[in-house]
């Protein structure tokens, strides 16, 4: 159980690890976008999930009840975190910034 | 297939029928406040109880048409073709996290991405299902919607032509047959 | 096990500086928009973490949900907010 728990928890911050290392070395903002709102989501979810196992440790009704809160905190961010990864990209579009295009090397 | 509370009035004969829509769109509303209600609390005491229930009783009888607006038909249906998409989509959405995961590290990052805008026309007609789309494509990683119009146009933000080529195939399939319109 | 607790809380504030990097040095407002979501993210798995260091994990889920939602809100209102200023971006931007 430990181990699972621990396994989701690791997984967890090596997808935080990826958005931290793609919100630095991407080009422009708008590709700094995809690391940084969807491998957080995920990085939620798994974290979560471990945490959730942990909490079920000690089998009972209201730590089932805990278990079920934190879901909804994954149920949340997942319908919460398109919306501003959208919001952002309509405020970038509407203050007209260019997105980053490969330079064409050579012609 | 939804339709305005408007159409229906004008469609439907029977005021008897759009008075059980409205129920029943008031006491799925009632349910899932009170279920949230108790999730949240965590306690059973009878006077909390009754104050969760008064408080979303006039929610629900006040808000019924928010969040499920009236729908003609297949209530069930769309709910149990949405539950059959979401591990679909989970599992695609753990398969592109791992791509961009690889990309994120890659020590030549930028010679293998390519950001780039691609526009496409789909002839989806309701907005929850423009919406499920656009979510769908923004939680894909590698893909943003940028714009998603109520005529269907969507322009979406790529960031390598790998997870551009994949779009407006499979996915647009899934959502059309979830809410039983054609592509 | 609180061991590893602490060690991945103590990971997560680490992460949190990357970006914070972003958030301070960003080139334009919207890249210091992008670093304070991802900084708000963490946190809301820091404070379940410190919920469990703290075995308050019952008030500690709470405020977690409800940071979530506000950094949901916060950033919605920002990025509407910034929607007006045209110029801003013009000499800013970084090619």
């Amino acid at each position: 159980m430990d181990i699972l728990v621990i396994f989701c928890l690791t997984i967890g911050l090596l997808f935080f690890l990826g958005g931290a290392v793609g919100i630095i070395r991407m080009p422009d903002f708008y590709s700094r976008l995809h690391p940084a709102g969807k491998l957080d989501t995920l990085g939620i979810f798994a974290m979560v999930m471990g945490l959730a196992i942990y909490n079920l440790h000690h089998f009972s009704f209201e730590a089932l009840l805990l278990s079920a809160k934190m879901f909804l905190i994954v149920f949340f961010v997942f319908l919460s975190s398109p919306t501003a990864t959208h919001s952002i990209v309509d405020a970038g579009m509407r203050a007209g910034l260019r997105h980053w295009t490969k330079k064409k090397r050579k012609g | 297939m939804i339709v305005s509370v408007d159409d229906v009035a004008k469609n439907d004969d029977k005021p008897i029928s759009i008075f059980l829509k409205s129920f029943f769109s008031f006491l799925i509303t009632f349910v899932l406040m009170f279920s949230a209600w108790i999730v949240l609390s965590g306690k059973f005491d009878p006077l909390l109880l009754w104050l969760g229930g008064i408080s979303s009783f006039f929610v629900a009888y006040y808000f019924y048409d928010l969040l499920f607006p009236i729908i003609e038909k297949g209530y069930g249906g769309v709910f149990l073709r949405f539950t059959g998409y979401l591990p679909w989509l989970i599992w695609e959405i753990v398969k592109a996290n791992f791509h961009l995961l690889y990309l994120a590290f890659h020590p030549r990052m930028k010679d293998l991405i390519d950001p780039h805008i691609i526009t496409f026309k789909t002839h989806l007609k309701s907005d929850i299902a423009i919406t499920t789309l656009a979510n769908s494509i923004t939680l894909t990683p590698g893909t943003i919607t940028v714009t998603a119009d109520s005529d269907g146009v969507f322009r979406v933000h790529a960031i390598d032509r790998e997870s551009a080529e994949a779009l407006p195939g499979i996915m647009l399939k899934k959502v059309a047959k979830v809410f039983g319109e054609e592509i | 096990m609180s061991t590893f607790f602490l060690s991945v809380a103590l990971g997560l504030l680490f992460l949190m500086l990357f970006s914070m990097y972003r958030a301070l040095f960003g080139p334009t407002i919207l890249d210091r928009l992008i670093g304070v979501n991802a900084i708000g993210s963490k946190t809301v798995i820091l404070l379940l973490l410190i919920g469990f260091l703290y075995e308050r994990i019952d008030m500690f889920v709470d405020i977690a949900l409800a940071y979530a939602f506000l950094n949901f809100v916060a950033v919605l209102a920002a990025s509407r907010y910034f929607h007006k200023r045209k110029g801003l971006y013009e000499e800013s931007f970084m090619d």
